[in-house]
């Protein structure tokens, strides 16, 4: 009776004109689309363009010739290119690592003890996230005019490290938040020492904030320009500013080739990370 | 029952984390073997207590001799103790196999004695079958096995149990209570349980060590601190109690006769001294309410029902006399009926046994 009695409903309701929009379906609102499009052309477009062209049989960037390689053999053969590459890997390599290390200490001290000044000293180490770049690089070329240090492959590499840890340390910090310290004691209680403990039973637990927090120092060392254009002296350029050096004569696929490369690095990184540390957290977290 | 030999014994301990006392000059023995509880409201210190017992505190004063060594500066490591904790806190990363075993790993115990020990420590809980089960594929009380497996494959002195069964539903607590005593038992080992639930410390424990704001109020076992709680706090926290304050107006042969505030003058036995300003107590289990006035020798008042709660085995009664003091009777419902024998505007008789009375100097 009641199957009877809904199917006219049903039948007339496309018939409706559109329905009343409800705050939570607002998906469906046109002017969100146009934006959402708007936005991923702006986003998009560009990278694509630029991959795109890298393909591009032409000596300039403007017009579809033909595809071919070659200016990615050019830019493999680019010997300046090359050590900028290398460069940047090295830099970038020793960065993370240092920085992790640092970063994970760090957030986890910040979120375990109590210490006098602990306020001004959270409120300092988290200075170079806010601070603009082209400040922090001014300052760290200053600081190694005024000690002497040579500028070169070690100052670009320590500065990348100073302003990757308090990124590292927000991200550890996160994931602290969520930490049951019995665990901790039990492990204790069990008969290991402190150093048994954060090994078998604290760094498990973080892995997923540590494998981020590299992630995150790792991209933010690769990219850089401004504070590594301070910094770098002869022989130390990495990648992105040789890049920009060599976009001030004319923008050539060769560049683009170089770009491409660079984002299919960092793309292929970031979703081997990611990979890793969903399945990491899945097993962590299901317990309810 | 403990045989004789003080395993634990902690002696004028204090503890205050800046301004707050959480534990004030406890002292007290636990005999090797006992099921010894600590039992107190939230907040009185006795989870601090446990936690100096594991080393995860150091008592600000005073000393904690477990198995016959001070244990001032020991690293919870290092103690012949091992702790089942609320949160079970089970390693999440771990299998079950490798959580059990993992007290023995990091002592570097050879890997066939582990596997042999954790088979047997898996078989003591019965959770055969679940070595290679992940945490997050466990129920609540499974868990709670894997936390005891895990703290008794070290053979400890004494276990440790942080209000073990507060996070399991009615039905499955009350069968864990049997369990653990019975597991108890079985190992021999000594076990200290904090809980503030008063039934399971009954149920449970050899002696329980009544807490309440840092102080240990009374060291007895279940029926004494239940027939005879040395003070008014301990009266009003354990079960169900009518307090009333009276005075003490004279002593004669063994018997105090007292005046009670709202009742009439009464006379009990009592044994010690009593003066002054007091406490009176009679348990609602202990009162008979009659339609007639009861026989002699029983002090009896008349009073006229108010309240009647049923709970199924029992009913409580609440009656107010005269002069408006209301007294709790509990009466248990023996016969299969659905007709209250007992409404709201009876007037009634209450009486009980002089000796059935309580008098708290404190």
């Amino acid at each position: 009776m009641t199957d009877i009695a809904a199917k006219p409903a049903v039948a007339a309701a496309p018939r409706r004109r559109r329905a009343q929009i409800t705050p939570l379906e607002y998906t469906r609102r046109r002017w969100l689309q146009i934006v959402l499009l708007a936005n991923f052309f702006f986003l998009y477009f560009p990278i694509v363009a630029l991959v795109a062209f890298s393909f591009n049989d032409s000596k300039r960037n403007i017009t579809w010739q033909g595809f071919t390689l070659k200016y990615y053999r050019q830019a493999y053969e680019n010997a300046a290119l090359h050590e900028a590459f290398t460069n940047s890997m090295i830099i970038a390599a020793t960065s993370t690592l240092v920085s992790t290390a640092l970063g994970t200490m760090l957030g986890v001290a910040l979120h375990r003890y109590r210490f006098p000044g602990k306020g001004a000293f959270d409120g300092w180490i988290h200075l170079p996230i806010v601070i603009p770049e082209i400040c922090m690089g001014v300052a760290m070329l200053a600081f190694f005019a005024a000690v002497n240090i040579q500028l070169g492959l070690f100052t670009v590499t320590v500065s990348h490290i100073a302003f990757s840890i308090p990124f590292v340390a927000v991200v550890i910090r996160a994931r602290m938040s969520g930490f049951d310290e019995a665990l901790e004691e039990a492990s204790r209680d069990l008969g290991a020492d402190r150093w048994q403990t954060f090994w078998n039973v604290t760094f498990p637990y973080l892995l997923p904030g540590v494998v981020a927090g590299a992630l995150l120092a790792l991209t933010l060392s690769l990219d850089d320009f401004v504070i590594t254009f301070f910094t770098s002296g002869p022989g130390s350029t990495t990648f992105p500013v040789k890049i920009y050096s060599m976009v001030r004569f004319s923008v050539t696929p060769e560049v683009n080739a170089a770009s491409t490369v660079l984002i299919v690095l960092t793309l292929t990184l970031t979703v081997t990370a990611m990979v890793i540390q969903s399945r990491s957290t899945r097993k962590m977290t299901a317990r309810g | 029952m403990g045989n004789g030999k003080t395993i634990i014994s902690i002696r004028q301990v204090t503890k205050r984390f800046g301004p707050v006392v959480a534990v004030d000059d406890a002292s007290l023995d636990i005999a090797a073997g006992e099921f010894f509880a600590l039992l107190g409201p939230s907040g009185c210190g006795k989870t601090t207590l446990l936690r100096m017992l594991a080393g995860f505190e150091n008592p600000t004063e005073g000393d904690i001799i477990i198995d016959g060594k001070a244990m001032d500066g020991v690293d919870p490591n290092w103690r012949p103790v091992n702790m089942v904790f609320q949160s079970y806190a089970v390693f999440p990363h771990m299998t079950v196999a490798r959580n059990v075993g993992y007290g023995l790993r990091v002592t570097g115990v050879r890997t066939e004695e582990i596997r042999d020990r954790v088979r047997d420590a898996l078989a003591l809980v019965k959770m055969e079958g679940y070595e290679e089960r992940m945490p997050d594929q466990l129920s609540g009380g499974q868990r709670q096995r894997v936390a005891l497996a895990r703290a008794l494959i070290k053979r400890p002195k004494v276990l440790l149990l942080d209000e073990p069964l507060s996070a399991l539903d009615a039905k499955l607590r009350e069968a864990m209570r049997l369990e653990l005593v019975r597991l108890q038992q079985s190992v021999g080992i000594t076990f200290v349980i904090v809980t503030h639930d008063q039934d399971e410390a009954l149920s449970m424990a050899n002696r329980i060590a009544v807490m309440d704001q840092g102080k240990v109020r009374q060291i007895a076992p279940p029926a004494e601190l239940y027939e005879f709680p040395n003070s008014r706090f301990v009266a009003g926290f354990i079960g169900k109690m009518n307090l009333f304050a009276g005075r003490v107006v004279g002593v004669t042969g063994g018997r105090v006769q007292l005046e009670v505030r709202g009742l009439d003058r009464i006379a009990v036995p009592h044994a010690g001294p009593a003066s002054g300003e007091i406490g009176i107590a009679i348990r609602p289990e202990k009162i008979r309410i009659d339609r007639d006035a009861p026989a002699d020798g029983r002090i009896s008042l008349r009073g006229r029902v108010t309240e009647v709660a049923y709970y199924g085995d029992e009913s409580h009664v609440f009656l107010e006399n005269a002069t408006g003091v209301t007294i709790t009777a509990n009466v248990p419902n023996e016969a299969r009926t659905t007709t209250p024998s007992i409404a709201i505007g009876d007037e009634l008789w209450l009486s009980w046994e002089p000796a059935d009375t309580l008098v708290l100097t404190t």
